[in-house]
């Protein structure tokens, strides 16, 4: 089944809620995914260094000196903050690839969740409300974040298993719905190049979009070509660091409910998850049409939003 | 006039309560608030109560409806009016997926637009939707009227059996075995008084009928290969 939930906020004055909305949001979807929940949140940008998000089944061991070490090994600067299970470095850019190769040496069994100037992903196995309170979600501002509940289908009930999934810098990927053609598709874009970590059926939907964004294509072209290379059924709920992006098969029985008002665009699996946002009897409520590509961005003028497809 | 706070005390009370009323009750006027997208809302009633929602719903509301009216001053989820026999179900707004399926009678009215597979295996439902419906409407429909005073998506009717189709506006595309038909005395008569019930004022000359081409009924030889 899964829920998904999603904030994108036109209204900055609202950033500092954004954690705390998301959060209800999140907990309300709980009957719809018990097994795991995760969070996308995309936050301040204005430091230098850009974030990667890391977790550890055994943080206290593999947190402890890991920016000094890697800082080390990669001759600069690497600070980190430590929250539960995950920790987030913050190192320069470019050296994210170099960062993963001496992650793999150092500290092996750690995992990497994402990457990204402003995006942080949080995940772990059990209810919405427990994975909540471990990170203190709640707490967190920023200026849009995407919420998964996991009833698992195609995979382990693990935390690699739960979403979001990091597909390339500031980009993340939920997924209701189960894709058919995963394991053909997986081989061919490890033959890419493109890493792929699971056997779970949506990282292979994130890996095709970063594929498709590798080879020159934009998230709104990448998205309108999933509609035609991937079989199966999805609501998609895309992250970059400047939007969020929805779409549907053809199909489209996986249920989505959007809401729009001056302040925020959201999106909910169900309206319940959409009730307590404010305005929301005066927002506008539309259910997202099958096979169409939506996208909000802060880049663009605040109102409008593209369809591409 | 009853009013039940739905988050203060809960669906299980909400829906026992209105189910135990009979036919002599006189408790006849309900009204359910703070329903916050919760689902299985006034569903299985059996007794002419009339239920209103004050607020959108979430899966299955009104569900397997006997002889109540219930109208919801909101939006539903899925499923609304899902297999209902008898009575009347207004939604002052939007329907999801699936409205009305499988229904053997009885009114619904959607004032705004319903999603995908609207009257879904419907057999003996009558629907009026102001708006629009999405795709895959009407597919395997048996029996009863869906008329539609907007547009109609994708695979309209498809493998129809009897069920009447009245579309105002333009239908996508016709699913399998799904044709149009010629719009008779009869079936103006019968669109008239769905309007009327519905409360919409279209004009049934307006409207263009669509069924069942009833080819997929019986085996046809020609059709072997495909087995």
């Amino acid at each position: 089944m899964c829920g998904i939930v999603g904030l994108f906020l036109k209204d900055q004055s609202l950033a500092p809620k954004l954690g705390t909305m998301l959060t209800d949001m999140l907990i309300t979807m709980t009957d719809r995914g018990p097994d795991s929940a995760g969070i996308a949140i995309y936050g301040d940008g204005t430091s230098k260094a850009a974030k990667l998000t890391v977790q550890s089944a055994n943080p206290d061991r593999d947190f402890s000196g890991l920016a000094e070490d890697l800082g080390q090994a990669l001759a600069t600067s690497v600070t980190q903050s430590v929250n539960d299970t995950h920790c987030v470095l913050h190192l320069p850019a470019d050296q994210f690839e170099a960062a993963r190769a001496v992650l793999s040496e150092i500290r092996p069994s750690i995992r990497i969740m994402s990457r990204g100037e402003t995006l942080e992903i949080y995940k772990e196995v059990g209810l919405p409300k427990e994975v909540a309170t471990r990170f203190n979600l709640s707490s967190m501002s920023g200026t849009h974040g995407i919420g998964h509940t996991r009833m698992a289908t195609e995979s382990a009930v693990t935390t690699m298993g739960a979403h979001p999934f990091n597909t390339g810098s500031d980009q993340c990927l939920v997924h209701n719905g189960s894709l058919s053609n995963h394991n053909s598709l997986r081989r061919k874009l490890r033959r890419e190049g493109v890493t792929i970590q699971t056997q779970n059926d949506t990282e292979v939907g994130a890996a095709y979009l970063t594929w498709k964004m590798m080879n020159g294509a934009d998230l709104g072209e990448a998205l309108k070509s999933s509609l035609d290379d991937l079989d199966g059924f999805f609501t998609f709920v895309v992250g970059t660091k400047d939007g969020f992006g929805v779409v549907r098969d053809p199909i489209a029985c996986k249920p989505a409910v959007m809401a729009e008002t001056d302040q925020y665009v959201a999106f909910g699996s169900e309206y319940r998850a959409l009730v307590n946002l404010p305005g929301i009897e005066q927002a506008r409520v539309w259910e997202p049409e099958p096979a169409t590509v939506y996208f909000w961005s802060h880049n663009n003028s605040p109102t409008t939003h593209e369809r591409a497809a | 006039m009853q009013t039940y706070d739905l988050e203060a005390n809960g669906l299980s009370g909400l829906n026992s309560t209105l189910q135990s009323q009979n036919t002599e009750t006189n408790q006849t006027s309900w009204e359910v608030v703070n329903p916050k997208g919760s689902h299985a809302i006034a569903v299985g009633l059996d007794a002419p109560i009339e239920v209103t929602v004050k607020g959108s719903t979430g899966y299955y509301c009104a569900g397997m409806n006997q002889q109540a009216t219930i109208r919801v001053e909101g939006s539903v989820g899925p499923g609304v009016a899902e297999n209902m026999m008898s009575g009347e179900v207004i939604v002052d707004g939007d329907a999801s997926q699936y409205a009305g399926a499988t229904g053997h009678g009885g009114l619904l009215v959607i004032k705004g637009n319903a999603s995908s597979r609207c009257g879904i295996s419907m057999k003996g439902i009558d629907i009026v939707v102001h708006g629009n419906i999405g795709h895959m409407s009407a597919f395997m429909a048996q029996a009863g009227n869906l008329v539609v005073c907007g547009d109609a998506g994708d695979a309209l009717g498809d493998s129809l059996y009897e069920a009447r189709l009245f579309v105002r506006g333009t239908v996508q595309s016709l699913g399998a075995d799904c044709v149009e038909k010629e719009m008779r005395p009869e079936h103006l008569e019968v669109l008239k008084d769905l309007l009327d019930r519905a409360g919409c004022d279209a004009k049934p000359e307006e409207f263009r009928r669509y069924g069942s081409a009833r080819q997929l009924y019986n085996f046809d030889v020609d059709n072997t290969a495909a087995y």
